[in-house]
């Protein structure tokens, strides 16, 4: 790779790569996102590449196949998109391949029975799916079409062409002002306006002059969250770019990623994303030609959740234990090694290229007022359609989760969405409290009854919920407030450092409230002291974690304080889901006697001879559920 | 057959002498035996200059890292919000009944180590189960036996 000595040759670089694509030229683009590796999109690849050779077929379709980022529509994996006509071939499996090959790519017809297809309509164009359709994609955009590990595929796509604009036309104070202006605020989940973040460092760092550091938190850590992960693994330059902007505008000329241990995907794009830009000159010393030096390195977290935290995160970089410390003095005053640092999240830094490219004017304009743009989410849980989704921020949840997400599957009923992870709370289906003021709807979509709650950062913190990263886990009514709220204090239990009070035997104590109620034992006023203690460790806790920890408890105890006293008062957990509140029972009508239960119950404590009805002795029971998972019929109905 | 692993040396020396290495070494390390030994962690310590004491307060605080020996294959139920809801919690009781072990313990014979993982972002699939590389996508006890026989 030749180094880029100017910005003009970058241009120049580009038009070349242009000019060489022959736009009718089919391209087979297969999904390497996570749901779809874990259904066999690896197999499905390597089935594309020997078919594409073995029918001789190397000149027309170049590159054999393109293994791209996450697709976004997960439940319909493996995912494989053939261009130029936008088809989106779902749960395609290596026996498809051939087939696809032959109709598609030589006679350039349609495999009817791979597309999409819901209440009778097949669809052809990816577009046209109502998943796709009601999406906003900007930070998506290239995700699921470049190739990561190819970094002209990037620029063709316009990967650092912001950074370009931003050395030739925009002085440093002008990038911080543009960011401003735009509104952006931090997509980790805090929402602090980004703008106001850089200028507060840079005036930090002139009262005390020397270097500034700048960091990407890609420590993921909230279960049902995968955004930062899909940008990192399909578009990492989006984000070496965004730093590589943000480290011009505040005179830094060192940036660190800081990755989740558990995204080897992402550490191996991320790597190969620097070592490619370096060898372009769009890392390193004098980029461009313009006489500014950066570069990157990565981190791999080590697996705590507290570092997602940002003072944690400074000390695991600093190769200590990763306790918070508190703040003031922020980051942006004293960071790592004591300098001023500005810490943002992956997708934070993925929209600055955007913003730079199109002007804060045309971003600001995107979303709703106090939250711009737009938010990607993690659309996970008891959902039909589930994946990764972006939307403009003020879309109503009701759009998001009827609409896009396609509602509840099977005889299931909507109860609740519960956003921001371990951080968040969980939110009613039917909140008929005062947020009924929805910002954004998509066009041809009539809003929906309920759940007109605007998705921005200031709606949902009076919901007493939080935006956070993006997780966003829709739950029916057959899961139980009580156990997921249970199921996040065991979760942040774990995963408290420890080094405050409030926090480390505050949650041991609200622990304990919920394991007494999920046994259907404590009184009704137990209730109100888990309320105040929750408020207790809100106040009184040293970093965000202690402080968000009582979100989902008090959420649910103010939304769902009739499930808890189901709990309490009546020992009957209404979902169906506390093991010590339930009983599982084989039906009569429908047990055909095969025995498998009786085989696999550890207990023994099945009866029942071939042929025979079965039944459960419940003073032995253990309520572990093996029965129900080998019922061929489905005859183990829990009471 | 496994490729001989790397001399500890060598993994050392890809690394300035600075205490901000630490991690980093702990996870090659780590990454290279399956487990941080004794005779490691001192090694270490001499190379980035830190008391034996903050390199094991760090060995310990942070979950990638492993005291003990680990087991030839891993088994990770994973425990993210989705898969507890349809079911996670049940299929690590179930496989710590098959394999006799606790969640984070090894088997006697060093085959298999049971441990559970918070999310590995492949929801659309919960409950989900690793085995070593692999996914195991809408898994029960049943599904993982089966596989669990093949290793």
């Amino acid at each position: 790779m030749q180094r880029l000595t100017n910005t003009a040759e970058l241009k120049v670089l580009r038009d070349n790569l242009l000019q060489a694509q022959d736009p009718h030229r089919p391209i087979v683009r297969v999904c390497r996102g996570p749901g779809c590796l874990a259904v066999g999109a690896d197999k499905v690849s390597q089935a594309f590449q020997s078919a594409i050779q073995s029918q001789n077929l190397e000149v027309k379709v170049q590159p054999l196949v393109k293994d791209t980022g996450c697709h976004g529509f997960c439940s319909q994996g493996p995912l494989v998109n053939l261009a130029p006509a936008n088809l989106c071939y779902v749960r395609v499996k290596p026996e498809d391949v051939e087939e696809i090959v032959q109709t598609t790519l030589v006679k350039g017809a349609v495999v009817e029975r791979l597309l999409y297809s819901d209440n009778g309509t097949r669809y052809k164009s990816a577009a046209d799916i109502p998943f796709y359709r009601m999406q906003q994609k900007i930070i998506l955009q290239n995700i699921g079409v470049i190739d990561p590990l190819d970094i002209h595929d990037a620029i063709m796509a316009g990967a650092y062409h912001s950074l370009a604009k931003a050395l030739i036309e925009m002085s440093p104070d002008d990038v911080i002002r543009t960011v401003e202006i735009s509104g952006l605020r931090g997509r980790g989940g805090g929402g602090f306006p980004t703008g106001y973040k850089w200028k507060r460092t840079v005036e930090n760092a002139q009262e005390n002059p020397g270097p500034v550091y700048i960091i990407a938190n890609g420590e993921e850590g909230d279960p049902g969250a995968f955004m930062d992960r899909a940008i990192m693994e399909g578009d990492p330059h989006a984000v070496i770019e965004g730093m590589a902007i943000g480290a011009y505008a505040m005179g830094v000329n060192q940036g660190f990623l800081y990755v989740r241990h558990e995204y080897p995907i992402a550490i191996r794009h991320l790597a190969a994303a620097i070592a490619q830009a370096r060898a372009l000159g769009l890392l390193g010393k004098n980029i461009l030609g313009a006489g500014f030096d950066f570069d990157l390195q990565i981190n791999r977290g080590a697996g705590a959740y507290v570092c997602g935290e940002e003072t944690a995160i400074i000390a695991s970089l600093e190769g200590r234990v990763g306790e918070p410390v508190t703040r003031p003095p922020y980051p942006s005053q004293q960071g790592l090694w004591g300098r001023p640092t500005v810490i943002n999240n992956v997708e934070t830094w993925a929209n600055v290229p955007h913003i730079i490219d199109h002007g804060a004017q045309w971003y600001a304009d995107l979303g709703a007022p106090r939250s711009t743009g737009t938010k990607i989410f993690s659309l996970v849980g008891k959902v039909k359609n589930t994946g990764l989704v972006e939307v403009p921020m003020g879309i109503s949840l009701g759009a998001l989760v009827e609409e896009i997400g396609g509602g509840v599957p099977g005889q299931g009923r909507f109860k609740a969405v519960q956003t921001g992870g371990p951080s968040g709370g969980i939110i009613p289906y039917e909140l008929k409290e005062e947020f009924t003021d929805y910002h954004f709807h998509p066009p041809d979509v009539k809003p929906a009854d309920k759940m007109e709650l605007s998705v921005d950062f200031d709606s949902m913190a009076q919901t007493g919920s939080i935006m956070g990263g993006g997780g966003m886990i829709v739950m029916d009514d057959h899961d139980c407030v009580v156990d997921l709220a249970r199921y996040f204090l065991r979760f942040l239990e774990e995963e408290s450092c420890g080094k405050c009070l409030p926090c480390r035997l505050g949650l041991k104590g609200m622990l304990e409230f919920l394991n007494n109620f999920s046994q259907g034992k404590g009184a009704p006023a137990d209730i109100d002291a888990l309320e105040s203690l929750g408020k207790a460790l809100v106040d009184g806790s040293l970093c965000g974690l202690g402080r968000t920890a009582p979100n989902p408890v008090l959420t649910s105890i103010r939304y769902f304080r009739d499930e808890y006293l189901a709990h309490i008062v009546d020992h009957h957990c209404p979902a169906g889901v506390c093991r010590d509140l339930i009983t599982y029972r084989i039906d009569p009508e429908i047990c055909n006697g095969c025995t498998l239960c009786a085989q696999t119950c550890p207990q023994v404590c099945i009866t029942g001879a071939n042929q025979q009805l079965h039944t459960i002795d419940q003073d032995a029971c253990i309520r572990c559920g093996a029965c129900m998972d080998v019922c061929p019929v489905d005859a183990v109905v829990v009471d | 057959m496994k490729p001989a692993r790397q001399d500890i040396e060598i993994i050392l020396e890809q690394y300035p002498r600075h205490p901000q290495h630490l991690i980093n070494l702990l996870q090659d390390v780590q990454a290279e035996y399956s487990y941080i030994s004794a005779e490691h962690l001192t090694l270490i310590c001499d190379h980035v200059g830190v008391p034996v004491t903050q390199a094991w307060s760090v060995a310990t605080f942070y979950k990638s890292f492993s005291l003990e020996p680990r087991g030839e294959h891993e088994i990770k139920v994973c425990l993210g919000t989705t898969c507890h809801l349809k079911g996670g919690q049940r299929l690590v009781e179930a496989c710590e009944r098959n394999l006799g072990v606790a969640r984070g313990q090894t088997t006697d014979d060093l085959k298999f180590t049971l441990d559970t993982v918070k999310c590995v972002g492949a929801c659309a699939l919960a409950p989900v189960v690793m085995v070593d590389e692999d996914y195991l996508g809408e898994a029960n006890m049943v599904i993982l036996k089966k596989r669990l026989e093949q290793v």
